[in-house]
């Protein structure tokens, strides 16, 4: 084949050091964070360190129609780094330069391999923050959290990544490079390109560069945790809370099943037998944070929750350790944790969490269901081992159950983590036939050749 | 579970890996080389591979597998509680059992697996010594004159003109005594810095304990066992338990990370299928603590009375913090000791690069990640550094020296030593070496 040459013109362009051939480097770009999803090595590893080398890449590839996928840390939770059909895999990490913190504009403007975390860490100097904060913070690169559009826990309050990208440098299939959005805070010139790339997974362009908004540190902040021993108190708390007119910054929940897992994993004191509990913070000018903390106070004892304020740094520490524990105390329980990221109308959550404990016994699975009440990200966890044939197919089953009742309730397949290949098969539920005909159309005219990250969101 | 005989007997821990790339964010290694191979995750899976029969047991795989600093930040940061770093190790025993090793290993593990030969070669070393090192002006330090099997660039300690164990008495007693504990010297403070172990001895006695230090004591076989030679490391770890398993002892006393390591974890898992040796290794094991683990936990050291005058700060070594737990305890005999402040550095449990033989195989990533260390420590401006790692101090000396600094590097249980000599009258500094 053609591979050898394609070999020797990518080394030319980025020099020996950015192109790994040898079978054991690349075995390690066949997977991504995603479980339940084939392993496929690719044929080439590329780690540009400019954009113009970018372009090159994507040049060489077009060239001889290789397929080309782009990478960040590889944390995503939908497949969508796997080179499915072989081909190059691009690795942006070595991209990680922070280009400018612009204070006066409140924005930061950076190359698509730095770490969320690390771009906070820089901005905190300046009393800013910048707001999307997935579980990955210190580890997901910000081209990886841009192409994903990731949200995270303070995405009631402050959204999710498009609502913090201005601009973009996009190198296109062509290998051309292209410049949308900026620094202005109105922009509404044209077609909204940056919004378009935002969340694309790869699959138009590769993003070089990022212009995102920055917003001041909130002052101030209050934790609580609230005790349900019924589904419904707990939602109806969840509404009346923002009914109420506070936006909390962070409003999450944990089913039984977590409560528990986490109680036997982390002993942190949670009530074993509560049907859910809701960790809520609320943030901003103390004055401001005191009021809300009462409103939020009221309302879960109005709907008999038990709450527990955090008086002391230490206590708000103790709260979030509950739910920093969600995930690994679910991971520990078996040997295959499948995340979800099924996403229904705040109001419909607990349709969706019962939806989900029927959905367990049919199959008889473990879901331990925990994420984002306040914005109606649920993150249902199934409990698991990819080595068991027959389980896995009911995981499957429940699986497509899971989408077929989160759309029934009018949700989404995705409130953060993107369709990738895990969720592919039922775009069409969502979108309908001319909506998935419109995002071909885009995709077709951005990359008629589909080299850029084929086989993700759409199938041709 | 003895992971280290098989690959198959890992598997378990290798399939908990939810492959959710947490590791990235604190791996040494993989923030320096940014490739899979490097950090954990990637290590995994590729284990992963091999297991399964889509990888086999190449040179390169060799390589990756090589490249890791044992430090065990990914363990310590994994939220599917996976143990890479044995996962690493019993890999590179699975490779080491399939090519064999490297020559030159091959020849100094040959050697090591023989205590007795072992001591005269490197006694024979300490006085050929200056014939392959070069002396630096004013420092306790040198460099290679012709490669030795040392990256020519490298800077070290020199050996010791006499080992500790001929320095010191078999045993030192005190009038009225508490204890009486064994004191396992390990290679660094042995062979390399002596004045260590005369404190250990020195701060012991001055806590009203006995101290025997056994003559017969050999290496603590960890640089043989992450070098992936399963078969000497377990020679080592028996004849260590043999003997220490002879005097009826209270304690045994390490002085250094991978050393109490070796006694608290790694004697055991090595030797757990071996009914005699398992259960002796897991009876001594309980018994066995690092020397300011003792002093606090056990004894409640007593405060010195005298003072002294020195901003200090204190470098965690990988496999004493993350290996075995110990962090508070020698900064609180750091604290007992009046007019000593300590000042933290910022992130002083980030692995200093050395690794041990790591260092020596690949030095140039080996002083990548030293010297971000040494930035660390530069920037707190301390009087002195403290650790608790013989392998540490050497290569934060050489970070310091190529820095340009005089900051000096100690074992924290000297500065302990100092404080409590002074109490009898004797104030002047005491030189370390
Ligand atoms: C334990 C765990 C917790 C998580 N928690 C959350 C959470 O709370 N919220 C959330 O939203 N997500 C979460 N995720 C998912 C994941 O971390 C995010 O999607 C993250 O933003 C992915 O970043 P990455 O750098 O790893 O991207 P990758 O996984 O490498 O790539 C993701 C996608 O982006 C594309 N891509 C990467 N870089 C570029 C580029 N420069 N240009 C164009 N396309 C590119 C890739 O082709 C791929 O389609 C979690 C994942 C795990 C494992
Ligand atoms: S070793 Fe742990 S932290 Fe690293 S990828 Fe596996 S599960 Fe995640
Ligand atoms: S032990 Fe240290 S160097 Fe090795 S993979 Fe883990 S974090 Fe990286």
């Amino acid at each position: 084949m053609c591979l050898n040459k394609v070999i020797e013109q990518l080394t030319q362009a980025l020099g020996e050091e950015n192109v790994l051939t040898e079978k054991e480097e690349l075995a390690a770009y066949s997977f991504d964070a995603t479980a339940d999803i084939p392993k496929v090595v690719p044929q080439v590893v590329v780690t540009p360190t400019s954009t113009q080398q970018v372009q090159e890449v994507v040049k060489i590839a077009a060239k001889y129609k290789m397929p080309l996928y782009t990478r960040g840390s590889g944390t995503n939770l939908s497949g969508g780094t796997i080179p499915l059909n072989q081909g190059i895999v691009m690795v942006m990490v070595k991209m990680n330069k922070i280009l400018e913190i612009d204070a006066e504009n409140l924005t930061a403007t950076v190359q698509p391999g730095v770490i969320i975390q690390d771009l906070n860490d820089a901005v905190a100097e300046y009393g800013l923050i910048y707001p999307p904060d997935p579980g990955t913070v210190a580890t997901a690169t910000m081209g990886g959290s841009v192409a994903e559009c990731s949200g995270g826990l303070r995405g009631l309050k402050y959204g999710v990544t498009k609502h913090y990208v201005m601009g973009l440098e996009v190198v296109l299939a062509n290998g051309k490079v292209m410049r949308c959005g900026g620094k202005t805070v109105k922009n509404v010139t044209a077609y909204d390109m940056v919004k378009l790339f935002v969340g694309s997974e790869g699959t138009l362009g590769v993003i070089t560069e990022i212009i995102v908004k920055l917003i001041p540190a909130p002052e101030t902040r209050k934790s609580a945790l609230a005790v349900f021993r019924s589904l419904d108190d707990a939602a109806k708390a969840i509404t009346g809370i923002i009914a109420n007119k506070v936006i909390p910054a962070t409003l999450e929940i944990m089913d039984n099943v977590t409560i528990r897992t986490v109680e036997n994993y982390a002993r942190v004191g949670l009530p074993t037998d509560a049907e859910a509990v809701l960790l809520i913070e609320v943030d901003g000018i103390p004055e401001v944070v005191e009021k809300e903390a009462e409103v939020v106070a009221r309302v879960c004892r109005e709907n008999n929750g038990e709450l527990k304020l955090a008086e002391t740094a230490e206590e708000r520490d103790e709260i979030w350790q509950a739910r920093r524990a969600a995930l690994p105390a679910l991971a520990q329980v078996s040997p295959t944790t499948v995340l979800e990221d099924a996403t229904v109308p705040r109001s419909k959550i607990p349709d969706m969490l019962k939806a989900l404990r029927h959905i367990a016994e049919k199959y008889q699975l473990t879901i331990g269901t925990f994420g984002h009440a306040g914005d109606g990200n649920l993150h249902p966890t199934i409990l698991t081992d990819e080595n068991n044939a027959e389980e896995m197919k009911r995981v499957h089953k429940a699986v497509d159950e899971i989408f077929e009742v989160a759309l029934s309730l009018g949700g989404t397949l995705s409130g953060e983590h993107g369709i990738g290949i895990a969720k592919q098969k039922y775009l069409e539920k969502e979108f309908g036939e001319a909506g998935i005909e419109a995002l071909k159309a885009i995709k077709k005219a951005l990359d008629p050749e589909n080299i850029l990250n084929p086989g993700k969101i759409l199938k041709f | 579970m003895a992971c280290y005989d098989s690959l198959e007997k890992i598997k378990a821990e290798i399939t908990k890996c939810m492959k959710c790339g947490n590791c990235q964010a604190v791996c040494p290694i993989y923030k320096e080389v940014m490739r899979e191979t490097g950090v954990a995750r990637g290590k995994i899976q590729i284990a992963k591979d091999l297991l399964e029969g889509r990888l086999e047991h190449t040179e390169k795989l060799q390589e990756i597998f090589n490249l890791c600093l044992t430090c065990k930040a990914c363990a310590a940061n994994c939220p599917s509680g996976v143990r890479p770093d044995k996962i690493i190790l019993a890999t590179r025993a699975a490779i080491v059992r399939k090519r064999g090793l490297p020559l030159v290993k091959r020849q100094i593990f040959g050697l090591m697996s023989k205590p007795r030969r072992f001591r005269m070669g490197i006694g024979m070393a300490s006085k050929l010594q200056a014939l392959g090192l070069k002396k630096i002006k004013d420092k306790d330090l040198a460099r290679p004159r012709f490669p030795i099997g040392l990256d020519m660039k490298r800077i070290v300690r020199p050996l010791a003109g006499r080992p500790l164990l001929s320095q010191i008495p078999e045993v030192s007693k005190v009038p009225k005594s508490r204890a009486r504990v064994a004191f396992f010297t390990g290679c660094m403070l042995n062979y390399i810095y002596t004045q260590a172990g005369r404190a250990v001895i020195e701060v012991l006695n001055a806590n009203g304990v006995d101290v025997v230090t056994p003559r017969e004591q050999h290496c603590c076989g960890i640089p043989v066992l992450v070098n992936g030679d399963v078969k000497t490391a377990k020679e080592i770890a028996k004849y260590n338990l043999d003997v220490f398993a002879r005097g009826n002892y209270d304690a045994i006393i390490t002085h250094c990370g991978s050393c109490i390591g070796a006694w608290v974890h790694h004697y055991h898992e090595l030797l757990a299928d071996e009914p005699r040796y398992g259960a002796l290794a897991k009876e001594l094991s309980a018994k066995a603590f690092d020397v300011s683990q003792y002093l606090v936990d056990k004894l409640g050291m007593r405060e010195p009375l005298a003072k002294l005058n020195y901003t200090v700060t204190y470098h965690d070594p990988c496999h004493m913090v993350r290996g075995v737990g110990i962090s508070q305890q020698p900064r609180k005999v750091i604290r007992n000791i009046s007019g000593v402040t300590l000042k933290e550095m910022k992130k002083p449990d980030r692995c200093c690069g050395s690794a041990g033989s790591f260092s020596l195989s690949y030095y140039e990533l080996s002083g990548k990640i030293r010297d971000k260390k040494v930035t660390d420590i530069l920037s707190v401006n301390p009087d002195i550094v403290l650790t608790s790692c013989g392998a540490c101090r050497m290569q934060l000396e050489e970070g310091l020296y190529r820095a340009g600094s005089d900051i000096p590097v100690r074992h924290v249980v000297e500065v302990l030593a100092e404080a409590y000599a002074k109490e009898g009258g004797v104030t002047s500094e005491r030189k370390t070496g």
